[in-house]
């Protein structure tokens, strides 16, 4: 699903040059379940905005489903964004004067879906995460959880290949962070690509696979065998 | 563009901030009601002093003698300069750049009007059948003046509405005779000047006038109309060209105004308009340049809103939005502010203006003053079209600089967390 080799990426700050990725190497295959872990300054963040083709790359190639992803147009960038990736953020991201069910049809509305019909696979969306009777709140309305739900679902709408979430649970208290990480499990079991970056060893530990960044590199991969030790590791470290 | 989802999102943010909105709005509808004030104020001057000239053909032309002022060919000054039918002939025949003449002579002394018990003295206006249409005259019964009167030396008058409410009442005074001077004269006209300023006048041939009140061929002065021509300069050639064929007749300097005064309506209209035509320029620029400090207080608000809204542009272009449905987003609201507000501008603007004219006519049709320089001062249709488009055209302008910059949002800045 998705092939990174060689990534370079470095910022320019003026006359300083900050690089980021030096040479990263990364597979991920379709209907993976992983977190990309790292402390700050490691680059997790700079990678997931590669990998959700909001950001440039210098050097190296990546290709998201088979299709080289680079150099692409502002127009090109957004039309493969909104087909291929569904994205889940820490801040929930949902438009403060749309209701839930037009936050989540939002996806289908720059496919050009005609308004009824977006409007009734939202709510349908709406209604596998459990929220229909809040479509028509505003997320001014909505509690944490049931705003990440709501990100969620819009995520999905467009029934993307990978779903990248950017510490999906990072505003979230500890039991609404579990719900969540089950639903983006359930997705995952359902055939979709999961992809999250997180910094909590609880919520890493409920994936698949880790990958733990160092410096603009990947200092190693933990596979879903070893998660137990990871775990183990973690507590004594 | 004409998509629900696009309106909702416009109005809902406006929704937001009415107060901004309505600030915004408000400079765009100052700027377009001031444009249309001043364009009505404009018209309205303009077309009260069209009106000036509308008494008469804009062409017209007017001729009469006096005294030589200047020494000419030997000749001293001081004599005195009379046209003749011969000139009448001359100006028909050789008047290259005329249309139409009539030539005028004054009766002697008084002439007393009489029919049955009823008297008054009148103007009493000899003239060719043309004048009808050069001075506009206005015949509401009867007919004017013909060739067949001219060349007959019928003694028949064309009467004013004042002359006929002074001698016959409320009677029908077509066919009647009425006395000048013990010369019976035949009724076979009633005019009615709408200025009003020619109602106590009646005509009579020119040639009946000269046979009747001893003029032989002496004429007093001409009314001819010349060429309609564009340009004030070919107007004064038409004037000094006649100038030049009367002087050589009747020798005197072709530059003596005394010996012949000579006044070119033409001329004196390409001059007016002219005036006008720089008037109208300098209110065009004057309501385009508070126009553009509207669009400018719009541009302004504009950017501050892709500013406040940069995250939310983030989303959606994370969720696929293309760069072209941001700027039109931004360009529509753009355009939408200022259509609306400018033409809630246009339209109070223009009402103020039909209502100062609805005024105007109650005023005139209750008799007030028959010389107001100020009329139908309106806009016309094509000015208020044009107005519209110059809004849409300076929405899109004003929206174009935020468009773009709300365009160029990235995402991965406008979704940073704090």
């Amino acid at each position: 699903m998705i092939q990174i080799s060689n990534l370079h990426k470095s910022y320019v700050m003026g006359n300083n040059s900050l690089h980021v990725l030096k040479g990263m190497d990364l597979q991920i295959e379709e209907g993976e379940f992983v977190s990309i872990m790292g402390s700050s300054g490691s680059g997790k963040s700079t990678l997931l905005n590669i990998l959700g083709i909001l950001d440039d790359y210098d050097q190296g190639t990546y290709y998201l489903g088979g299709k080289l992803i680079q150099g692409l147009n502002e127009t090109r960038a957004a039309m493969t964004r909104n087909e291929m990736i569904g994205f889940i953020f820490q801040s929930f991201n949902l438009i403060s004067f749309k209701n839930a069910a037009e936050n989540v049809a939002l996806p289908l509305y720059y496919q050009k879906v005609s308004r009824k019909k977006r409007n009734l696979i939202a709510l349908e969306y709406l209604d596998r995460l459990g929220l229909k009777e809040w479509a028509h709140h505003l997320p001014s309305e909505l509690s944490g959880g049931q705003k990440q739900r709501v990100a969620i679902a819009r995520a999905l709408i467009s029934q993307p290949k990978i779903i990248l979430a950017d510490e999906p649970t990072g505003a979230l208290d500890s039991t609404t962070s579990f719900e969540v990480m089950d639903i983006l499990k359930e997705i995952n079991d359902q055939g979709k690509t999961v992809i999250i970056v997180t910094h909590e060893h609880d919520i890493a530990a409920m994936t698949k696979k880790i990958i733990r960044l160092k410096d603009g590199v990947i200092e190693e991969v933990i596979k879903n065998g070893e998660l137990q030790l990871f775990k183990d590791r973690v507590r004594t470290e | 563009m004409f998509d629900v989802d696009v309106w909702q999102e416009i109005f809902s943010t406006i929704k937001k901030n009415k107060l901004r909105t309505f600030l915004t709005g408000f400079s765009v509808a100052w700027g377009i009601f001031m444009l249309m004030i001043l364009l009505g104020s404009g018209n309205g001057l303009q077309n009260g002093v069209t009106k000036q000239f509308e008494s008469n053909s804009i062409n017209i032309m007017w001729l009469w003698t006096g005294d030589t002022s200047m020494p000419f060919e030997g000749m001293k000054e001081g004599r005195t300069i009379k046209f003749n039918n011969a000139d009448y002939a001359f100006l028909k025949e050789k008047g290259e750049n005329l249309e139409n003449v009539s030539s005028r002579y004054y009766l002697p002394g008084t002439i007393m009007y009489t029919y049955k018990n009823e008297y008054g003295s009148f103007e009493t206006s000899s003239c060719h059948p043309a004048l009808l249409g050069m001075e506009k005259v206005n015949v509401i019964s009867g007919r004017f003046i013909n060739e067949l009167d001219m060349s007959d030396f019928r003694k028949v008058i064309v009467i004013g509405d004042n002359v006929k409410k002074a001698l016959f009442k409320d009677e029908d005074p077509i066919g009647k005779y009425v006395k000048l001077n013990n010369v019976p004269f035949k009724v076979i006209g009633l005019t009615l000047d709408k200025d009003r300023r020619n109602e106590r006048t009646a005509y009579i041939p020119v040639t009946t006038a000269q046979r009747i009140f001893n003029g032989a061929d002496r004429v007093h002065s001409f009314a001819v109309t010349t060429k309609m021509v564009k340009t004030e300069q070919e107007a004064e050639a038409i004037t000094d060209k006649v100038r030049e064929g009367l002087a050589m007749r009747h020798k005197f300097d072709p530059k003596d105004k005394k010996a012949m005064g000579s006044f070119n309506m033409l001329a004196q209209y390409i001059r007016t308009m002219k005036i006008f035509q720089a008037i109208k320029l300098f209110v065009w620029i004057i309501g385009i340049g508070t126009l553009i400090a509207g669009i400018v207080g719009v541009s302004n608000i504009m950017l501050i809103l892709v500013k406040e809204r940069t995250r939310e542009i983030g989303i959606r272009k994370a969720l696929g939005a293309t760069p072209g449905s941001v700027i039109g987003l931004v360009l529509l609201e753009s355009i939408l502010i200022t259509t609306v507000a400018g033409y809630m501008g246009l339209v109070i603007g223009v009402g103020i203006m039909e209502g100062i004219n609805y005024g105007l006519e109650q005023a005139l049709a209750a008799g007030g003053g028959d010389r107001i320089f100020f009329s139908n001062p309106t806009v016309d249709f094509t000015t208020a079209i044009t107005s519209m488009v110059i809004l849409v055209v300076s929405g899109a302008l004003a929206g174009y600089l935020p468009a773009r910059k709300a365009a160029n949002v990235k995402p991965i800045e406008a979704l940073r967390d704090e």
